[in-house]
């Protein structure tokens, strides 16, 4: 068995030699063919994912350089920085490093903002990932793991969030903090206890800051790292889910190799990530914390909100009414704890256990790997549509001030239509919903059995006017299609079956002979050009009815 | 010839090697392989991995207009990226020595002011173009191909020997005959857990002695002082006007929850003025003193709208009645804001004749109890 320098097949190349040497060692030639030639099914939806693991990368890069200027301390300082206007002023160390980071530091402010933007990018692309797999019921079993993993992710993505633009300690950030102190505060029994390991005492004390650090940069990240793995492993092991369609079955994944289809589209995916990120660090301002100035608790400014993802729970706090629970003995319930503690709650929960409800509710416990198109699962996509609803009116509440003085309607008045919108717009989001879906489907089923409209109207003997139908497959003797709905999307116009010609090239003039085109298309017998010239336009097979359903006749 | 008789250690055989790992060398010998194209041994190797390639549709034909085209496309994209980091570079490197200063300028808004959406372009600009060129070269310039690859459940095969494994492994522990063992193993396994855990314990604090959440730093004497320590006296406010005032300790200012508002009222407002029971004397004349940490989550009430007598918590939008002891009117808020109960000292000026009586800013559990 033992290998000599004349056997054939032996590298003789430089490259060829070296690649011999490392395998010798390390035996990864299989492993290494197995990944490359692993197949990825090929659909925009299934970039959503990757968008936040790239962001999350330009997150880890970002945020590591941002490190070696940030002063994690609440020791109070005097500004004696280039920005003038703050000169002078007492603020936290914290705060002045970041001061410094932006305007003493070259391109410290471009790789704070980079870093901001990323971490927006973050939680917009896990959310909408999410999304995806909810209303294609890529979650069903054997995937109820890794949507658990996602969650989990989706979680410690808003705590990453509220830790990292809480640190600087600005007046916006210090604020969001305060009333995330008054909401642990509000927890019942042991709030007050819970606060004071948190803040180790009364707010804010010293170590906030530093605690919300090492939160930040390590403890999360690490989790989140472990977590990203776990999830891509398992992806790995179960392989991906796929849209119905021509040769996709349960069995098998349709698309390209690792290598070299999806790794280019990939790699070009990542720096087109990272490209934006950087292109609105640079380009579009945000968090400018010096504006906002340090940190003092007698201070807010107007129109306080905190990042995007958070909204709802600040649109929560504003709606829910002032119900303290008064306990015997004197105890308390705040009304603060409902909408803070115990909403996010239970949507997370929900969200969480959602696979395992339906699995309840539907018994359908078999496994998949064929994804549903969201028209043929309605009452999963009316449930969607239904939180989702719930959702952005939270959202929207969130910034109810801003949208008060915006359109000059009254405050009070936008924190009634969102209570009562709160209420009643889900449920008319179902219905909604249900019957787009129906509609949908029904209009699949149509195009199915009769075809698809050409456009073309034709006058019948009796001087009727039918529009000519295009059967998709075989008819029978009534003209119905015999396809099935087989979960896949159903061509809807000509242009889809290949009915339009194509066009000729170029952009400012032709590249191409005209002729040379048709007769390209006559040879491939695509297009409209073809089937005009080899045979008459079906109507449904029966050109006399021209494809119209009717009552059959004696 | 069988490896695992002649392995040193068994039989005393000679030293050989084992087969090859990972592939079946014994069906392809080097030989064939070697008479074999690259491309045959890809769609070879490719099916011991399940994947199938079903259809190659080739690039563009060398040499042909589309070809040329699309590589000058690429080479575009990956020219114009280096061109833009370049410049990036030349920018970032350039500021403050053959360029303008970088740094920013309150005075002037020329190069410090487009020195970041200059890197932030340039730099995002390279990076996307370098995305689309890989994009494109993978579009336009390599086959595409159609691959299947199988999907397989898990295999009884391996999930009944890996159990036998596992569950003969446990057997010949004999946990389950020997009890003692295992309960040996529970009572050590929690109290080595309780003792891991037991640092944590450094960071429980007891929220309860002294009351600090009832407490601040108000007390009988302490003048009302503005932001930069200036006292206040009755004659410095105009009717109608607040004014967050500071205890007259040390670091007052920078308390978290010591800050209050003193308010003017105008006239129509002293007439229609209904404190809350108790608390009728809290005021000075037509001045009362009430909380600004705001009784819904902490938040400092500032917008004071005088026409309607309101003050607004800018966070989630409570309102209180200032001509009604501070009482919530709208929003969230469940409780009015605590009064300071203030009079004047012997020389003219506001001083508070208490600490609040009650916990100023957000409820929680057992705040009537303390």
């Amino acid at each position: 068995m033992a290998r000599t320098a004349t056997a054939p097949g032996v590298p003789t190349s430089r490259l060829g030699k070296a690649a011999l040497e490392v395998d010798d060692r390390l035996i990864v030639a299989g492993p290494l063919r197995r990944s490359l030639n692993k197949v990825f099914p090929d659909h925009w939806s299934f970039l959503l994912g990757e968008i936040a693991l790239y962001s999350f990368v330009v997150l880890l890069l970002s945020g590591t350089y941002l490190t070696f200027f940030f002063d994690a301390s609440m020791r109070e300082v005097v500004y004696e920085g280039t920005y003038a206007p703050l000169r002078g002023a007492e603020m936290s160390a914290a705060y002045e490093s970041t001061l410094y980071l932006s305007f003493d530091v070259r391109g410290g402010l471009f790789v704070r903002q980079l870093h901001h933007w990323a971490a927006l990018l973050f939680v917009a692309s896990i959310v909408v990932h999410l999304l995806r797999i909810f209303f294609t019921g890529a979650f069903r079993r054997p995937r109820e793991t890794n949507w658990l993993i996602g969650i989990a992710l989706l979680v410690l993505s808003f705590a990453m969030g509220f830790t990292g633009y809480s640190m600087p300690d600005d007046l916006l950030s210090g604020t969001g903090l305060r009333i995330v102190s008054a909401i642990i505060l509000a927890i019942p029994v042991v709030g007050t206890w819970v606060h004071w390991a948190v803040f180790n005492g009364d707010y804010v004390g010293e170590f906030i800051v530093g605690r919300m650090y090492i939160v930040h940069v390590l403890i999360i990240p690490a989790i989140i790292l472990a977590l990203i793995a776990m999830h891509l492993l398992i992806l790995v092991k179960q392989k991906h889910t796929q849209f119905p369609g021509p040769g996709r079955t349960e069995h098998n994944v349709v698309g390209n190799r690792l290598f070299p289809a999806f790794a280019g589209k990939a790699g070009g995916l990542f720096f087109i990530v990272f490209g934006v990120c950087a292109a609105l660090g640079g380009l579009v301002q945000i968090n400018p914390v010096w504006l906002w100035g340090p940190y003092n608790p007698a201070q807010v400014s107007a129109a306080s909100q905190p990042d995007w993802y958070v909204m709802f729970l600040d649109g929560s706090t504003r709606l829910f009414p002032a119900w303290d629970i008064n306990l015997p003995g004197d105890y308390t319930i705040p009304a603060l704890f409902w909408p803070t503690v115990v909403l996010p709650g239970i949507l997370f929960t929900l969200l969480a256990l959602y696979p395992m409800i339906e699995r309840k509710l539907t018994r359908d416990t078999a496994s998949h790997h064929l994804l549903q198109r969201p028209r043929d699962v309605p009452v999963r996509t009316s449930l969607g549509m239904m939180a989702l609803t719930f959702y952005v009116v939270l959202m929207i509440s969130g910034g109810n001030d801003v949208v008060a003085e915006k359109f000059d309607i009254s405050l009070n008045a936008m924190t009634w239509a969102g209570r009562i919108g709160l209420i009643i717009l889900p449920p008319l989001a179902y219905v909604f919903a249900y019957r787009i879906c129906l509609g949908l489907q029904k209009h699949d089923r149509e195009v199915l059995e009769h075809g698809l409209e050409t456009g073309v109207i034709r006058r019948l003997p009796h001087g009727e006017f039918i529009e000519v139908h295009q059967p998709l497959g075989p008819v029978d003797e009534h003209g119905h299609g015999q396809l099935a709905y087989g979960g896949a999307p159903v061509p809807k116009r000509m242009n889809q079956v290949g009915g339009a010609r194509r066009a000729v090239r170029g952009f400012f003039k032709p590249i191409e002979e005209p002729v040379q085109v048709e007769l390209e298309q006559r040879r491939d017998e695509h297009g409209l050009a073809a089937a005009e010239s080899d045979r008459e336009l079906t109507t449904s097979g029966r050109p006399s009815d021209g494809g119209r359903p009717q009552e059959p006749r004696d | 010839m069988s490896t695992r008789e002649s392995a040193p250690g068994t039989t005393g055989g000679a030293d050989v090697p084992g087969p090859l790992h990972g592939g079946p060398d014994d069906e392809y010998t080097p030989e064939q392989l070697a008479s074999m194209s690259r491309e045959e041994l890809d769609l070879l190797g490719a099916g011991y991995d399940d994947v199938q390639v079903l259809h190659v549709d080739p690039g563009p034909e060398p040499g042909s207009a589309a070809e040329q085209r699309a590589v000058r496309q690429v080479a575009l994209t990956f020219g114009l990226a280096g061109l833009a980091a370049f410049a990036a570079f030349v920018i970032y490197a350039g500021s403050g020595w053959f360029l303008p200063d970088w740094q920013w300028e309150i005075t002037e808004g020329g190069w410090s002011a487009i020195f970041t959406p200059l890197i932030g372009a340039l730099g995002g600009l390279a990076l996307i173009l370098v995305g689309i060129g890989m994009v494109l070269f993978t579009k336009n310039l390599l086959p595409h191909e159609t691959a299947v690859q199988d999907k397989h459940d898990g295999s009884h095969f391996d999930r009944v020997t890996t159990g036998a494994t596992l569950v003969g492994g446990l057997h010949n522990s004999g946990l389950a005959r020997r009890k003692l063992i295992t309960r040996s193993l529970v009572f050590m396994g929690s109290g080595i857990g309780l003792m891991l855990l037991m640092p944590l314990g450094g960071l429980i604090r007891n929220p309860n002695t002294g009351d600090p959440l009832g407490t601040t730093s108000w007390a009988e004497g302490v003048r009302l002082v503005r932001d930069d320590g200036s006292p206040i006296r009755p004659g410095d406010q105009q009717p109608g006007s607040l004014e967050t005032v500071f205890p007259a300790v040390p670091g007052g200012n920078r308390e978290s929850d010591a800050a209050t508002m003193l308010i003017r009222l105008r006239p129509e407002q002293v007439s229609v003025d209904r404190p809350r029971n108790g608390q009728e004397d809290f005021g000075y004349g037509d001045y009362v003193a009430y909380s600004k940490i705001c009784t819904h989550a902490g938040c400092p009430v500032s917008l004071y709208e005088q026409e309607t007598s309101r003050i607004l918590c800018p966070c989630h939008q409570s309102q209180f009645d200032v001509t009604q002891g501070a009482k919530p009117v709208f929003g969230p808020a469940t409780r009015p804001l605590p009064q300071l109960p203030i009079t004047v000292d012997d020389e003219g000026y506001f001083v508070a004749r208490s600490d609040y009586i009650e916990a100023v800013g957000p409820t929680y559990w057992n705040r009537e109890r303390i």
